[in-house]
């Protein structure tokens, strides 16, 4: 068995080999086993693709096809209004255009035990929100008569979330400049640093409620799940870098659907996987069948130039080297003229280029060429002369 | 024999501008006036319709290759400009220029040093990366160098140029002059351009500002003749007619020696004709307008969007030899057969070369002529001329016919043609089929093909198109007939298999209790096309799975669940055995014969290839169908009533979901609900009611089964022909609650959703809960719910649509170029790698079992051989 494993490692794919030593009934025969293995690699040999398939377009038919099936509706994530989720065909769309900023972000962050079993699920939950400092005041006025304002703050509620007044002060502080700010007993006062009028006064007044205190910033709303015996908090909003970095958070886990925050933590080859496992849980939500190696392919189109491009004019099509390519998606006279400046040349390598030129296109059956003796009719024999003398200039 | 055609092939394209020496040698005639036509009508010499450009009247030859209306391709003409204008497309490029280079010496702003390293660094990109990188760098240098204001060769002070669109350039804001632009794009050198990523050699900077312009060929701009005898000029005839006019006015006015602001003036309304001329959707101008106020089409409205030329008439082709009606069902032909009207195949014909031995066999075509099927329409000779065949050129044409010449056949069965069903969304969207030619006015198909083509026959139409070549035909065969595309590339399961009537015929013909006497079975066996009988046991009354059986391969053994096994998983009759070629036990239906998974089809393709399979999916089909002939079989309204005992327990059913439904909202507004985590108390008990409504609904579909009659519409839902049981028990018991944009309707009135409920109603009837069945009835409130989810459901599909069409259109223009090499890996035009084996493993998904291997299977039957 080994040493058989060992011969067509080579010749077979991992999954198969494996599928084989999965399926294979214990005691069989070395001579069956090698008939099985032989068995299988002929029928992989006659399962491959041929040279030629134009496996691109297999591939945006098998996605385009089935997309006029696919719903539009946006979803809130288990009829909780804040989280929307994005799903059916505009998801799709966006995560092929490339899109750097998305309807709605999410992440999926993961538990590390024993928090995933259920232990102080929501109180980590509510570590994780983004909270403002208007959650923390209890009263906010405004002090016309000393041109200040005043801030009831809960400071309980405060420690509760894992921070204290002088961190708030200080994110405060940061957050609308040239205002002083003191405290006293759950009161803050925040006055300006110079003359300022009231009208500035009501401004900043509004201004603070907004300002982040504690929590990650960007998570808008976490709900923790049970999701096959374990908790898992799904969020409205992303920031991986910050929830990373937190230790009850499995990391290994943790997902967000933003691909190129994706991209930035941890390279293409992640994005390209996300981009896949995107798609797939779109298809699978819609009960659409389309075979993986065709989302593989557009994934790797998409991904293969070493950072994502969105399919588009911007993206995959601008890289394109043929001119009329180019030209015959979008914004053709543009590609024109930018063709004419560099004076660049068009090989008609690929399909569109040789349909327009009514020339057999490189793909499938067009792609063999044959190399003959031609036979030259001597009526035609000054054209010959003639090639050869532009050619010689 | 050897034909005498040269063939050409393009191999490449070379882009660049044409310089005012290019365009003087191309131009066959220089245009000095705006007249078109002289009294007579004739074509003006020097004027815009000058015959030496190309002629499109007919009677006229053209002066320069001295050939015929539709003959000549037509020549460009010139004109000469009496003052530079600026090429409206290439104003980014003159800015840019403009602010790059020395106002005084003509070099570029960078110091000698960095040119050479910035070229050295575009030769290693040229040699390694890409064009698209190329671009990038390109556009990096142009962005870093827009902040010198000292030339580094001559030190003169460098000044901010403006540009004042669309052609006005500034320099601190006094207006520079076109020809001080062209004199200063003359002074960059070669050397400098390619720095800046511009070909010297193909676009000289200065060929940007026009001082000749080139006139397209009369060909291309033809005139209308309307009912009246009118002439009406194409929109760039009029355009070019203006340019012309300013042109010689301006001419004059400066040889008159006229006062600078009047020349100031006209120059600039000859730059806004010339600007129009090319686009006419600059933003910053006024679009120029036909007298009736609609906007000229120009040229860049030529060429660009989807009417435009590139979209148009270069990727999108038209063919000959193509027929459209609408489509019928016919169950008698072979699956890979087409029904062709005699009609049409008397217009649409096949070439047929003739030789020594065909010439008798071709000569019969010719005799039967145009009105006699079948006949031929034409005659080819080897020089390309046709001759049609008519009852005074038949008799020449016979006594012509010889080896070399073509006929033009009707054609006939067999004959391969393709046929199609818009929108071609994927390739089994156009299939090769066989022709049968048939009485009638439609086209037939046999109805287990709709679903690749996603054809019915409320009115459907479809194109067909007869190959004329010997190489397309072959390929049309090979790799284009409907048994090739059995199994979808998608995702690697047939697609085509029995559908509708041929499961239900099939499902009663396999029942248990099915008998009929040989005579008939041999009869039916007769009425589907099998004449082999001999398999038929030799008894006075066979079974129905006796007859199926005589369809089978001999050799055949399998066995599968049907889809009575998740229900009854104990009874003999959920799994289908075939022994040797016999149908021993089971009922079949839609998971052995239909399409997806269709078991019984898979193996049989498997093991009997695509040929057998299109010919045993074929006679189980029309089988199906023979027996609901002779049964009758029909769906009545009575199929869907309800028993005593199960109206009871629907009736009781709604009541108690009513009733829990008016609990919850009792709990929610007394504050007793408990809420769910994460949600608020309104969406708590919205979540609950709706749980506790489709509860409802799903326990009355049990119901429903549970006590229905049997009846064939029982028969259609269980054998997976047509129907489920949600569809059942919406008829017989209740519709159930409407989904409005996930959740119930909330939509309408303040307060409420229709003038009938009272504000705050949370109750079920007041949000969509429909509780009646449809044999029953809806009441008013009801009907209008379902007709706010209908409308919703209509809203989504015309929305969906453009969208989906849009992200189709992107994939395939990005994608299509990727395609398997002969090394196995997968690379685009440029011939980058994209995957280094196809879907990593470099399987077929057609090629496949639903996207993988069978090692189980492939084991088993190893083992047991």
């Amino acid at each position: 068995m080994e040493k058989l494993i060992q011969e067509y490692a080579e010749k077979l794919p991992e999954k198969i080999i494996s599928d084989i030593i999965e399926n294979m009934p214990a005691g069989t025969a070395a001579a069956k086993q090698k008939k099985i293995f032989e068995a299988v690699y002929n029928e992989y040999r006659s399962s491959l693709a041929e040279p030629g398939e134009s496996v691109g377009i297999l591939s945006a038919e098998s996605i385009g096809e089935p997309s006029t099936q696919m719903t539009l509706n946006t979803f809130h994530l288990a009829g909780v209004s804040e989280v929307n989720v994005t799903t059916g065909l505009p998801r799709i769309i966006e995560v092929l255009d490339g899109r750097k900023t998305m309807a709605a972000t999410n992440m999926e962050i993961h538990l590390k035990s024993p928090y995933s079993e259920g232990k102080d699920v929501t109180v980590v939950a509510s570590q994780l929100r983004e909270t403002p400092f208007e959650s923390f005041v209890n009263e906010l006025d405004i002090n016309i008569t000393n041109a200040s304002i005043t801030a009831k703050v809960d400071v309980k509620k405060i420690e509760d979330a894992g921070s204290d007044v002088k961190k708030v002060i200080k994110l405060l502080e940061k957050g609308v400049k040239g205002y002083k700010f003191s405290e006293e007993k759950g009161i803050i006062t925040i006055k300006a640093a110079k003359e300022d009028n009231i009208n500035d006064l009501y401004k900043v007044k509004e201004a603070i409620k907004d300002i982040y205190v504690c929590g990650i910033k960007g998570l808008k709303q976490v709900i923790p799940v049970k999701r096959d015996d374990k908790y898992v908090i799904l969020t409205s909003g992303s920031n991986l870098k910050d929830v990373l970095k937190l230790e009850f958070v499995d990391e290994t886990q943790t997902v967000t659907n933003d691909i190129f925050e994706i991209e930035k933590h941890f390279g293409v080859e992640a994005a390209r996987q996300m981009v896949i496992n995107e798609i797939n849980k779109v298809l699978d939500n819609q009960g659409i069948p389309i075979d993986v190696r065709h989302i593989l392919l557009v994934a790797d189109a998409m991904t293969s130039s070493g950072s994502v491009l969105g399919i588009n004019r911007y993206g995959i099509v601008k890289e394109k080297p043929s001119v009329l390519a180019r030209a015959s998606f979008e914004t053709p006279i543009k590609h024109l003229v930018s063709a004419a400046l560099t004076g660049e040349v068009d090989t008609l390598n690929s399909v569109i280029e040789n349909v327009m030129m009514n020339q057999p296109v490189p793909v499938g059956t067009g792609l063999p060429n044959l190399v003959t003796k031609g036979i030259m009719n001597p009526d035609h024999h000054h054209i010959a002369k003639e090639d050869k003398k532009a050619k010689a200039k | 024999m050897v034909e005498d055609f040269i063939h050409k092939k393009v191999g490449s394209i070379k882009f660049g501008i044409m310089g005012p020496q290019f365009i003087k040698k191309m131009a066959h005639a220089k245009v000095v006036t705006p007249e078109l036509y002289d009294k007579e009508g004739y074509p003006v010499d020097g004027g815009l319709m000058d015959v030496r450009m190309g002629v499109i009247d007919p009677g006229l030859k053209c002066k320069t290759d001295g050939l015929k209306l539709k003959e000549t391709p037509g020549y460009f003409g010139y004109i000469e400009l009496a003052r530079p204008i600026i090429h409206i497309k290439f104003v980014e490029l003159v800015l840019d220029l403009l602010r790059l280079t020395c106002k005084d010496c003509g070099r570029i702003l960078i110091p000698e040093t960095k040119i050479k390293e910035i070229k050295d660094e575009l030769d290693q990109i040229s040699k390694y990366g890409s064009d698209a990188e190329r671009r990038n760098y390109l556009k990096e240098v142009v962005a870093g160098l827009k902040t010198i204001v000292k030339c580094p060769h001559c030190s003169t002070k460098q000044l901010k140029v403006k540009i004042e669109k669309p052609t006005t350039f500034l320099e601190d804001e006094k207006r520079i002059s076109p020809i001080e632009i062209r004199n200063r794009l003359e002074k960059i050198s070669d050397s400098d351009l390619e720095v800046i990523g511009i070909d010297p050699v193909m676009a000289r900077p200065e060929w940007t500002v026009l001082t000749v312009l080139p006139i397209p060929p009369v060909t291309m701009r033809p005139s209308i003749t309307l009912e009246s005898g009118e002439r009406s000029e194409d929109d760039l005839t009029h355009k070019l007619g203006d340019i012309v006019r300013i042109n010689q006015r301006l001419f004059e006015n400066i040889n008159a020696g006229a006062p600078e602001i009047i020349v100031e003036d006209l120059w600039d309304l000859l730059q806004y004709h010339v600007t129009t001329f090319f686009d006419n959707e600059v933003s910053q101008l006024p679009p120029a307008r036909h007298r009736s106020g609609q906007p000229l089409k120009t040229l860049t409205a030529r060429i660009k969007s989807k009417e435009g030329r590139i979209r148009h008439n270069l990727a999108g082709k038209r063919t000959n030899f193509s027929a459209r009606t609408v489509i019928s069902p016919d169950p008698k032909l072979e699956i890979n057969e087409v029904g062709v009207p005699r009609v049409f195949a008397m217009k649409l014909t096949v070439p047929e070369r003739v030789t020594e031995w065909n010439m008798e066999y071709l000569r019969g075509f010719i005799e039967r002529g145009v009105d006699e099927y079948p006949g031929a329409n034409y005659v080819v000779r080897p020089d390309g001329r046709r001759k049609r065949i008519t009852d005074e050129t038949r008799e020449q044409l016979l006594e012509e016919l010889e080896p070399g010449l073509t006929v033009e056949r009707h054609i006939m069965d067999g004959d391969v043609v393709l046929f199609n069903r818009q929108p071609s969304l994927h390739k089994m969207s156009m299939m090769c089929h066989r022709v049968r030619v048939l009485d009638g006015h439609t086209l037939r198909l046999n109805p287990a093909v709709c679903a690749p083509y996603n054809a019915d026959f409320d009115g459907d139409e479809m194109n067909l198109h007869v190959p004329q070549t010997e190489e397309a035909r072959a390929e049309a065969e090979i790799l284009m007939q409907v048994q090739t595309q059995l199994i979808s590339p998608r995702y690697g399961l047939s697609i085509i298999g029995c559908n509708q009537d041929a499961i239900s015929g099939n499902y009663l013909l396999s029942q248990k209790d099915f008998k009929v006497s040989r005579e008939e079975a041999v009869d039916i066996l007769m009425a589907i096309g099998e004449t082999e009988f001999s398999r038929l046991p030799n008894k006075k009354e066979v079974t129905g799975k006796e007859i199926f059986s005589v369809l089978l391969p001999t050799d055949l053994s399998f066995s599968a669940p049907n889809k009575n096994y998740k229900v009854a998983p104990e009874d003999p009759e959920s799994t289908v055995v075939i022994k040797k070629g016999e149908l021993t036990q089971g009922v079949l239906d839609k998971n052995n014969l239909g399409d997806g998974s269709g078991l019984l089809l898979r193996q049989v393709h498997k093991l009997y290839g695509p040929e057998k399979t299109v010919v045993f999916l074929g006679k189980i089909y029309r089988l199906g169908i023979e027996i609901l002939y002779r049964l009758g079989f029909t769906t009545s309204i009575s199929d869907t009533d309800l028993t005593v005992e199960g109206e009871k327990q629907v009736k009781k059913l709604v009541d108690d979901a009513e009733k829990k439904v008016q609990q919850y909202i009792k709990d929610y507004e007394d504050g007793k609900l408990e809420v769910l985590p994460g949600y608020s108390a309104k969406e708590t008990v919205e979540l609950r009611i709706l749980e506790a409504l489709n509860k409802a609904r799903n326990d009355a579909g049990e119901v429903v089964t549970d006590t229905q009659i049997h009846s064939n519409t029982t028969d259609m839902i269980k054998s997976g022909a047509r129907g489920n049981i949600i569809n059942m028990a919406q008829m017989s018991a209740v519709v159930g609650q409407q989904d409005l944009r996930g959740g119930r309707v909330n939509k309408g009135y303040q307060g409420r959703t229709l003038s009938c409920f009272e504000q705050g109603d949370m109750g079920s009837k007041a949000h969509g809960f429909i509780k009646h069945g449809f044999k029953d009835g809806l009441e008013p409130s009801e009907a209008f719910f379902m007709a706010m989810t209908g409308r919703d459901s209509l809203m989504d599909t015309a929305l969906r649509t453009p969208k989906s069409g849009y992200l189709y259109r992107r994939l395939a223009n990005a994608m299509q170029d990727l395609k398997i090499e002969y090394d196995f890996t997968v690379r685009d035009a440029s011939k980058k790698i994209v995957q280094f084996a196809y879907g990593e493993d470099g399987v077929a998904v057609a090629k496949s079992e639903g996207g993988s291997i069978n090692v189980k299977k492939i084991i088993a039957e190893t083992i047991n051989a």
